[in-house]
């Protein structure tokens, strides 16, 4: 029982992660109409900025700054440079050339980081447990993620609905044309937009750094993942990519912790064995097919589209 | 338009066609056996990008979980020679057999979703085949699954001789090719390219599109299985990295810089992808770092790619041509 609940509080922790990815995707997606396959990238970027900058400052908290204003920086310019071409096209031209942009960086970082993996460690305040109920240690940084996700989805759920400037968000996604008409520029609403974006996607990468090997490719798995959470929360709403993330995060964990034991229940011990591993990494996108084979446009569908 | 001016598309894809053929009399003349290994591959892999033109240029049909096809294609000769069957005759309808039904199932499935909805439902099938082949334990999980027989057609053709397998896989290249010309040319490529254009119309008018668009997706996907079922016997081996999500990025990239709706565009796609990575590769290590802006280049400002190209040449001469007369 003390197990599950540790599980259950892992595959939060994952879900928020994945909901940060997930945020900027969904508005990249939602108002640009772009499919942004290097959002992956930007992640790693984040990783491999905060390893960097956390090691040359000495400290863990200025570093992370340091990093996410870099990540914030780089999603800028990507946009202008190149992103911003791309709006109004086919998503197949999307796919590909935002393909491209993920051989660019992992190709990058593997000439000025060289192809071995980093580590960011953790500093000795945050490297440590808090009881949570009698007996049952967690680690402090990993309530530091869910405590940081859960502020920066409330301060999203502020921002896009209650300020100027998460009306005129709303407002672009909905008929972008008439935003333009009323004489709001629409080109740096697009481009804070893909900005924020990218910001949140280098949060996740700087948050998940300690807890993983910051390596080339690490933004792949985990892209992937998150287009599962935008497809099944629907794609352009933010409030389903928040449930989506939870839900995704909670099935693969406590999947990956308990399917082994219950398939043992029905299925002789090798067979559950060998099954198991393949099983509950299929769990989240089985579950994504049953959801879009019942809901072919996602849990909650953005109006409008 | 004047009879002066030969089509450019035409004569690149005779030329391409000749080079293919004659290919391994160069390699004969000067040893050079790295060229007739690299360019199997490149037949092999246009095989793959030609079965995805149909879907995805034909169709409109964003598949992205094509190379799913390949590793399924490949796994299937890949166990049975582990079984100890390595018969062609056996091997090879099998796999074709076993391809065919899963696009039919995933098909099924995934054509119920349009626009991206459709790209990401494809490509999670595609990982759960991924993750499925990992957890093949018994046959190599991750490591993948060496191939010690080639398949044996009971002396009619040796795979394990180089010229012999080359010449198969350029002859089944063609085939299929050709196949697919008539396919598109006849009712069902008609339905499907109206349904590209417009689908709402199509079923206005009476056609199941539904069904012809299944229709495509398992001949795709079939044709796919074959290309796969040449990869594991061109290289002795077979893993989930055959179908890994970059790998189906791998096909659509042929298909798009090719020119996506021409039968020969994958081809030339295959060729350029191809050559263009051996050849960067060897002028850098980190040759990706200029492949990966090409594509981006070739996304923003060759829409049509090679194809498109090429027929740009010749809506200019034509042009010229009409002015001086």
């Amino acid at each position: 029982m003390l197990l599950f609940l540790e599980q259950c509080l892992n595959g939060l922790q994952f879900g928020l992660l994945l909901f940060l990815l997930a945020a900027g995707l969904t508005l990249v997606f939602g108002i640009m109409d772009l499919v942004n396959l290097a959002h992956g990238s930007l992640y790693m970027m984040g990783a491999y900025f905060a390893a960097t900058f956390v090691e040359r400052t000495g400290s863990f908290v200025l570093g992370s700054l340091l990093a996410l204003l870099a990540t914030l920086a780089l999603g800028i310019a990507l946009e202008m440079v190149a992103l911003r071409r791309l709006y109004g096209r086919e998503h197949l031209d999307h796919v590909l050339g935002t393909f491209g942009l993920i051989l660019f960086f992992n190709e990058l970082v593997r000439l000025v980081w060289g192809p071995a993996g980093l580590s960011l460690p953790l500093p000795a305040w945050l490297n440590t447990s808090v009881e949570l109920i009698p007996g049952v240690a967690y680690p402090t940084y990993r309530i530091a993620i869910i405590a940081v996700a859960l502020a920066v989805a409330l301060l999203l759920y502020v921002v896009v609905m209650r300020t100027r400037v998460g009306m005129l968000i709303r407002a672009g996604a909905s008929n972008r044309e008439m935003v333009g008409a009323l004489g709001i520029d629409i080109k740096l609403l697009y481009t804070l937009v893909f900005g924020l974006g990218a910001a949140l996607a280098g949060l996740a990468g700087l948050l998940q750094a300690p807890i993983l090997t910051v390596q080339i490719g690490m933004g792949e798995n985990i892209l992937i993942l998150a287009f599962v959470v935008i497809v099944i929360g629907g794609i352009g709403s933010i409030r389903g990519a928040l449930i989506a993330a939870v839900f995704v995060g909670l099935v693969d964990t406590v999947g990956r912790a308990f399917l082994p034991d219950l398939l043992r229940l029905v299925l002789s011990a090798s067979a559950a064995s060998t099954a198991a591993p393949a099983l509950s990494s299929m769990l989240i996108y089985l579950l994504m097919a049953v959801v879009l084979v019942v809901r072919p446009a996602g849990l909650f569908p953005a109006p409008g589209r | 338009m004047s009879e002066k001016f030969h089509h450019p598309r035409a004569l690149v894809v005779a030329g391409l066609i000749a080079g293919l053929v004659l290919l391994p009399l160069y390699t004969q003349a000067t040893g050079n056996a790295f060229a007739l290994t690299l360019f199997t591959r490149i037949v092999i892999l246009a095989l793959a990008a030609s079965s995805l033109n149909l879907i995805l240029g034909y169709g409109g049909m964003m598949s992205f979980g094509h190379a799913a096809y390949l590793g399924i294609g490949g796994y299937a000769i890949g166990i049975l020679a582990d079984a100890g069957v390595t018969s062609g005759f056996v091997q090879w309808p099998i796999a074709l057999g076993v391809s065919a039904l899963f696009a039919l199932v995933i098909g099924a499935l995934c054509l119920r979703t349009r626009g991206v909805y459709f790209i990401m439902i494809t490509l999670a099938f595609a990982q759960m085949i991924y993750y499925v082949a990992s957890g093949l334990d018994s046959y190599g999980g991750d490591d993948g699954l060496t191939i010690y027989r080639r398949s044996s057609f009971a002396g009619l053709i040796d795979l394990s001789n180089k010229v012999q397998f080359y010449y198969l896989c350029l002859a089944l290249l063609l085939a299929s090719l050709f196949g697919l010309w008539r396919l598109v040319n006849a009712r069902l490529g008609r339905v499907i390219q109206g349904v590209r254009s417009n689908e709402r119309r199509m079923r206005a008018i009476g056609f199941p599109t539904y069904r012809y668009k299944l229709v495509c997706f398992v001949i795709a996907g079939t044709l796919c299985g074959l290309a796969g079922a040449l990869l594991a016997n061109h290289t002795d081996f077979v893993s989930p990295a055959m179908m890994y999500w970059t790998r189906s990025g791998d096909l659509i990239v042929m298909v798009v810089l090719g020119g996506m709706g021409s039968l020969f565009g994958p081809l030339m796609g295959a060729v350029a992808l191809l050559v263009l990575e051996e050849a960067l590769s060897r002028v850098t290590e980190y040759w990706q770092i200029i492949l990966g802006p090409l594509l981006l280049l070739v996304v923003l400002f060759a829409r049509g790619g090679i194809d498109g190209l090429l027929a740009e040449i010749r809506n200019r001469k034509s042009e010229i041509a009409s002015h001086k007369s």
